[in-house]
């Protein structure tokens, strides 16, 4: 093996067709996106260049400030509900079910291998008032509340898209959790209980602390995905009504090929590749340092 | 960085993996950039290829019938070979075929590309449909109606689509329900309100839109413009004379806006889809929808429109003090349908040939629609329905242009996203107003 690696052709030929195709997929289009941002134009007439107009747009534009707050506010929502679900139900596992946890780890984690698109579908029948009453309004109504239009306005459709992510994504948080959680080992949590450590007290000090790494990758997880977060909220509301529930991605989309901006459809993607970097940075400083320490 | 640099020229591996990557770069630049050049050559057609929007039924099952029928000669000779996709891509769609030479035969264009001033316009992509009919000695199959329409949707001088349907826009209107609330047929915005009043008194549902379909709602809007201010009103604001923000534009979004405040449009309207919305004035649900007379298709069709003869049409009532008539019809020819220059062949003006001679009248007899072609025969047992659209087209004596008629695609989009949070009180006409203006401002 120590030949292998030492061959500097054995690693040109090993890293060379990977190294093609990265450079090919991602970082060409990449630079090339770089290059509309500063342009406009189209395919048929072509493009010329533009300086920073697209960058004046950005902060002209009405729709991007509602479209960012749309976005920050959901990945928050949904990262603290993630992690906090997760755990929960990571936590059920271990302690609570133990062996017998198979066939609940199963039957939570089931929503994440449906296709979003089918999710969509389903919750926006659930909560529908027209042209028939779905399970959520007639639940309502039975309670004497009355039936709502879930998708008449952004604050209501908002938390039908982060009830649905939560469930479409929860079971895989847990099992995330579950195995950090299960690294811990036995004697350590047996040694803790001895010295009274118990429910709250032995979650906070002795379970999180250890199962802190696994935490960490999940918010970055978590975060990363969410600030992404397109295909849901495609097939649940489509950025509507109007486009109050509209994130980045989506308008970014919707700019470059339902309206044929490609140059300020790139600027809304650096914009949004700004916002992802910032994060994940921040996390990865954050991580770094030595968590047993606390 | 510079360490690396350096290692990279020296170490001989590492050359090799850059030496890659730049070819990866070049061969992958090179495909991005051929996609903005015309770096193909189009050859002569060997079908008679037409793309359509998968929503469009109307035109690839009259033209279907004719390759089999009237114009079988012409389809012996280029067949005819249809292919749809959503309508939402096809402005994509057509772009990409567009910049790689590989536009077929007939096409839906978008209006922003095929007008005076758009892209496949100015590159010298399209056939002037006009002067091909008079080349072929068959320009007087056109309608005058129509020629009237394309020349004010297009900006006057160009021909870019094939009418393959003429339709107006109204009111359509349940008549037994009228009848059994005696209420009048409303010639004034006021008696519309009062009517709508009476049937929500009723507890009858006065309209029916769909929100996911918003311009059945933002084009009240837009009727209620014309009405108000006139037939130039909307060719102001495309030109730069005024704009939706001005007031008298305001309220007209503010009366609509009015109508859902009061609980006049159905339940969940955000939610309802184009076919719930249709099927509710069909079923007898709601009394009355704004729509275009190719509603015609579905209320001559027994299995969708049980109350048969009981639907009747209307003009959008006067705006009491408006100077617009109540006769003035917002028109359009249908989906623009183009015909590539590339393409063009004398094959293809064959076709073209026989769809002018033949298509009107089959689209009548078969669809009970109309389009923008004279009829070559006369069609027996017309609905009376349609009868009286064919008069009141025949009678009008001059069109206008519907609400996002001279819109650029993002404020035609962003019209009817917003619709539905309009009529619902989630916005308000001011702010709708200005995020049109200020979409059309951001391309002025």
């Amino acid at each position: 093996m120590d030949r292998v690696f030492g061959d500097k052709k054995a690693i040109a030929i090993l890293l060379g067709p990977a190294l093609f195709m990265y450079t090919a997929i991602m970082l060409v289009p990449s630079v090339w996106s770089l290059f509309y941002a500063f342009s406009t134009g189209n395919v048929i007439e072509g493009f010329r260049p533009v300086g920073l107009d697209n960058f004046r747009k950005l902060l002209d534009d009405p729709i991007v400030p509602t479209s960012l707050r749309f976005t920050v506010t959901y990945a928050l929502v949904i990262t603290v509900g993630q992690i906090l679900l997760g755990l929960a139900l990571a936590l059920f596992y271990v302690f609570v079910l133990r062996r017998a946890s198979a066939l609940i780890r199963t039957l939570v984690f089931f929503p994440v291998v449906l296709p979003t698109v089918a999710v969509g579908l389903l919750f926006s029948k659930m909560f529908a008032i027209a042209p028939q009453t779905g399970p959520a309004n007639s639940l309502l109504d039975l309670l004497g509340f009355g039936a709502t239009d879930w998708f008449s306005t952004g604050s209501k459709a908002f938390w039908v898209i982060i009830l649905m992510d939560l469930w479409r994504t929860m079971g895989f948080y847990a099992v995330l959790l579950y195995t950090g959680l299960l690294d811990i080992p036995g004697e350590v949590l047996e040694s803790a209980r001895l010295d009274g450590a118990v429910g709250w007290r032995l979650l906070r000090h002795i379970v999180l602390p250890l199962a802190l790494p696994v935490l960490i990758s999940s918010i970055i997880f978590s975060l990363n995905s969410s600030l992404k977060v397109f295909d849901s909220v495609v097939a649940l509301t489509n950025g509507g009504p109007g486009t109050s529930t509209t994130p980045l991605n989506l308008y970014m989309f919707q700019t470059s090929f339902f309206y044929s901006d490609y140059g300020y459809g790139s600027t809304l993607a650096i914009l949004i590749t700004t916002i992802c970097l910032t994060v994940t940075l921040f996390l990865f400083r954050s991580s770094r340092r030595d968590l047993t320490k606390g | 960085m510079i360490r690396t640099w350096r290692a990279a020229r020296t170490h001989p591996t590492l050359r090799t993996v850059a030496a890659v990557s730049a070819a990866a770069l070049l061969v992958s630049g090179c495909s991005a950039a051929g996609t903005g050049t015309k770096s193909g050559s189009a050859s002569k057609p060997t079908a008679f290829s037409a793309l359509f929007t998968t929503e469009n039924t109307q035109i690839p099952a009259e033209l279907n019938r004719l390759a089999a029928g009237e114009c079988k000669a012409q389809n012996d000779a280029l067949p005819l070979k249809i292919e749809q996709t959503p309508s939402s891509n096809m402005q994509q769609k057509v772009q990409l075929l567009a910049g790689q030479d590989a536009l077929p035969v007939l096409f839906a264009g978008g209006n922003a590309l095929i007008n005076k001033d758009g892209a496949l316009q100015k590159s010298g992509q399209l056939v002037d449909v006009k002067k091909a009919l008079t080349d072929l000695g068959v320009a007087d199959k056109l309608t005058p109606a129509a020629s009237d329409t394309i020349d004010k949707l297009y900006g006057g001088g160009v021909y870019p689509t094939i009418p393959f349907q003429y339709n107006i826009e109204g009111i359509f209107y349940n008549k037994k329900i009228f009848e059994e609330q005696g209420i009048a047929v409303p010639a004034t915005w006021d008696e519309l309100l009062a009517a709508a009043a009476k049937l929500k008194a009723a507890k009858i549902t006065p309209f029916t839109a769909s929100g996911k379909t918003g311009w059945t709602i933002s084009r009240w809007v837009g009727a209620y413009i014309l009405r108000d201010l006139g037939p130039d009103a909307l060719k102001k604001v495309a030109d730069g004379q005024a704009k939706l923000t001005d007031p008298e534009y305001v309220r007209a979004a503010q009366a609509v806006a009015d109508l859902g405040k009061a609980g006049y449009f159905v339940d969940g309207v955000t939610s309802v889809d184009y076919d719930t919305a249709t099927a509710n004035l069909l079923n007898g649900k709601a009394a009355m929808m704004y729509m275009g007379s190719w509603l015609l298709a579905s209320i001559n069709d027994p299995k969708k429109n049980p109350l048969g003869d009981a639907i009747g049409f209307m003009p959008v009532p006067a705006v009491p003090g408006g100077s617009g008539s109540i006769d003035q019809y917002p028109a359009n020819v249908g989906a623009p349908t183009a015909i590539s220059a590339k393409q063009y062949s004398p094959e293809v003006g064959g076709w073209l040939k026989c769809i002018a001679e033949n298509y009107a009248s089959g689209l009548m007899e078969t669809q009970g629609a109309f389009s923008g072609f004279k009829m070559g025969k006369p069609v027996a047992n017309v609905p009376p329905l349609t009868q009286d659209l064919q008069k009141r087209i025949d009678a009008s004596t001059s069109t206008v242009l519907w609400f996002e008629a001279l819109f650029n695609t993002k404020a035609t989009g962003d019209a009817s996203a917003n619709a539905a949070p309009l009529l619902t009180g989630a916005m308000k006409p001011e702010q709708y107003m200005s995020l049109l203006q200020n979409d059309l401002s951001a391309a002025q």
